[in-house]
């Protein structure tokens, strides 16, 4: 996988060409306008070429969060300005963007955020903390939640704003996982000076592009999950200890390569009800719970398959894929967690798809 | 083709809708219950389903049908769930019209398929011989005699056989119980000497009769295609049933779930609606979540029932039928616990949803069933 920005790694000369014939096409972002650096397709033409790129097995020629959520927002909530100083590196993969959404105190109940941002001239200083920052090491710059108005109801107090890595006042550090070293991070604000042009969508009016981009993320969650993520084959991986394990767990293989079924069929009927126009929120709103939820039980179910033998991440005694069934068992436990926990996507599934009271 | 009903299919649902909720809504079902119907149906609401051309839906274009598919059908079938519609729809049309358009000579075939797709023949399998769905442990014996064939044995779990004018028997002419070669497949005349049959009455008040064979004696025409050979057959017109049920239980499933997150919204404790509770929402969501993961498969299936290049359609079967009984079973149980001591009363509607989920659970095999049988599909 290709991700963007100043530290831009290239693995072999084809994904190199193959990045760079996209990006001179504005392939990266196909629906944008061209003013912007994208295509400027139709949304016909994007199913179009979306269609063509799956049947031909063509990878996304570059990974960013920039392009499926930021991109978005600031199309739908920038200034021109904004716009224009932002989106063309997007669209050439120039600026590898991370997200400072989470704080220590403020994790799936993000409104209680209470990193600060105060007015100084035409300037912010902003000072405070966020975590489970992915990539933050890598990233060029962030969007970023902060608050401005300290008295005001908490969602009503926030502002979402753009902030070059670089300034002087940021700190970065990664931080270890449960599986071993991640890509999230801890990012510090030491009286961080962020011009006040770089706010979106107002002051103290961040919340609401903040909730449309997490719309974004969950699709692309939904997506990039899809098309994406290197992982293991759950019935290729198992076959080997099935005969030992006996037919309690072939019953439990096959019930997980069902619900992996089921959900590569739901995603095929997303696409298709999407494509006819009909209206998919609801469905839409399943996909990052169940895809998360069945990627965890996955590794699980490999892990207790293998015994005694999926136990260690570094035993050179024992396959390199039993340890790294162990390392992915680990590491799925993030999955259903980070994006919205899948207790905040059940709240969503039954407040706003049920309609049940709060 | 597609997991999403065309407009035509489309058009079949909403008018099979308007139609059930008016000529056959649950309280249909409760009526035939409590006066104890000899029949177990109206045949009034069959005529006029009849007339719809909803037995036609899947028959070939030469026999009337009407072109929607399986696909079509099933949308027909998940309305079916979803007023808890008695009707002879599975056994006659789906089991009935489809062995024979399998296995029947054309003759066979002339003879009855007209009468099915107008409505004015029932026809029932008989394949069940053991507490739990297996084809392959049929053991009814089937004898060669001079100029025919002799039966004796005894089947059960018949689905509308009390009321059938034909039983497709399903009978051991080789090998013996648990394999699948050796299986034929005779049209029996339920009048004939030597059969006997007994309506029985199920947990959701419909039927599914014993059927008894002693030394019924048969000409070869009454063998459907050739024998010992009809299990492949046999398996492809299951699956399809297995499917539709899939899609009735989704209709069985979608009512009661709807009609729990009304209760959840209406019903108050503690000063709120019981569906302001976190512990409520959470199941509910997950409910929903499973609803939407089976009509994927069911729609999967049924697709690969219309068009064999669409998929497996065998595995898919198994696929939707193991989810929906496995979901029925969830769902079911949740619906009645959420409404609480009013769930368990025989006024509510909802113990009848569970009760018809639960035998339908059963036909054609259960989760457990289908997950062992999607694993031999896919080779392990």
């Amino acid at each position: 996988m290709l991700w963007g920005g100043s530290r831009m790694r290239f693995h072999s000369e084809d994904q190199r060409v193959w990045f760079e014939r996209m990006r001179d096409r504005g392939w990266i972002v196909p629906g944008w306008p061209k003013a912007y650096g994208g295509g400027g397709l139709s949304p016909r033409e994007q199913r179009i070429l979306e269609q063509e790129m799956r049947a031909l097995g063509c990878r996304t020629p570059l990974y960013n969060l920039g392009i499926w959520m930021l991109g978005p927002v600031l199309l739908e909530f920038g200034s021109e300005e904004q716009k224009r100083e932002h989106l063309p590196p997007l669209a050439r993969g120039e600026v590898r963007w991370c997200q400072g959404f989470s704080e220590p105190n403020a994790g799936s109940d993000l409104a209680s955020l209470r990193t600060a941002a105060v007015r100084d001239g035409d300037h912010f200083v902003v000072t405070g903390q966020k975590i489970w920052t992915s990539n933050g090491d890598e990233a060029d710059w962030m969007y970023a939640l902060v608050r401005t108005d300290p008295h005001a109801k908490k969602q009503e107090g926030i502002s979402f704003l753009l902030l070059d890595m670089r300034t002087p006042g940021v700190t970065v550090r990664p931080i270890e996982l449960i599986s071993g070293r991640s890509e999230f991070c801890e990012v510090f604000f030491d009286s961080v000076r962020v011009p006040a042009r770089n706010v979106v969508g107002g002051v103290n009016r961040g919340w609401p592009v903040a909730k449309k981009l997490l719309e974004h993320e969950r699709a692309a969650m939904a997506t990039f999950s899809e098309g994406g993520a290197p992982t293991l084959d759950t019935l290729a991986t198992a076959a080997p200890y099935l005969a030992a394990a006996g037919p309690v767990w072939r019953d439990r293989v096959a019930a997980a390569l069902m619900d992996q079924h089921a959900f590569a069929l739901t995603a095929r009927r997303l696409r298709e009800a999407a494509q006819a126009r009909e209206d998919v929120a609801g469905l839409a709103a399943i996909m990052k719970l169940v895809q998360t939820e069945q990627e965890a039980a996955k590794y699980e179910l490999l892990q207790q398959i293998m015994g005694q033998r999926g136990l260690s991440m570094e035993d050179e005694g024992v396959a390199a894929q039993e340890r790294e069934v162990c390392r992915l068992w680990l590491q799925t436990k993030s999955y259903t967690i980070a994006g919205g926990s899948s207790e905040i996507q059940l709240n969503i599934i039954a407040r706003r798809v049920l309609g049940l009271p709060t | 083709m597609a997991l999403l009903l065309n407009e035509e299919q489309r058009m079949l649902r909403d008018s099979a809708q308007t139609f059930l909720d008016t000529r056959s809504p649950v309280a249909a079902l409760r009526a035939l219950r409590d006066r104890r119907d000899e029949r177990g149906y109206d045949p009034e609401v069959w005529g006029a389903i009849a007339e719809l051309g909803w037995p036609a839906c899947a028959l070939p274009e030469a026999y009337g049908g009407l072109g929607v598919g399986y696909q079509g059908l099933g949308a027909v079938f998940e309305q079916v769930g979803r007023t808890l519609a008695a009707t002879p729809l599975l056994s006659t049309v789906v089991l009935g019209a489809g062995l024979l358009t399998e296995l029947g000579s054309a003759a066979q075939r002339d003879l009855w398929l007209p009468r099915i797709a107008a409505g004015e023949a029932i026809l029932a399998l008989a394949l069940e011989e053991t507490p739990r769905h297996d084809p392959t442990q049929a053991s009814l014996r089937a004898e060669r005699e001079s100029g025919g064939w002799r039966l004796d044995g005894a089947k059960e779990f018949v689905l509308d056989g009390h009321v059938a004018d034909a039983l497709l028997v399903v009978a051991r002419s080789a090998g013996v119980a648990g394999q699948s070669h050796g299986l034929s497949v005779f049209m029996v005349d339920p009048a004939a000497p030597g059969v006997r049959i007994e309506r029985t009455w199920m947990v959701d008040s419909r039927n599914a009769a014993r059927v008894q064979l002693a030394g019924v004696r048969l000409g070869d025409d009454a063998l459907l295609g050739a024998p010992d050979l009809a299990f492949d057959a046999l398996e492809r017109v299951l699956d399809r049933a297995r499917a539709l049920a899939a899609a009735e239980l989704l209709g069985v499933i979608g009512e009661a779930f709807e009609r729990t997150v009304r209760y959840l919204k209406e019903r108050v404790q503690f000063d709120a609606p019981i569906g302001a509770f976190q512990a409520l929402q959470h199941r509910a969501a997950r409910l929903y979540v499973e609803r939407e993961l089976l009509r994927s498969c069911v729609a999967a299936a049924l697709e690969a029932a219309d068009d064999a290049s669409a998929g497996d359609a065998a595995a898919l079967a198994s696929l939707a039928k193991a989810r929906a009984s496995d979901l029925s079973q969830h769902a079911l149980n949740e619906a009645v616990q959420m409404h609480g001591g009013v769930g368990v009363t025989d006024a509510l509607d909802i113990g009848l949803f569970l009760k018809r989920g639960r035998v339908l659970q059963q036909a054609f095999g259960d989760g457990a069933y289908h997950r062992e049988r999607y694993a031999r599909l896919r080779g392990f």
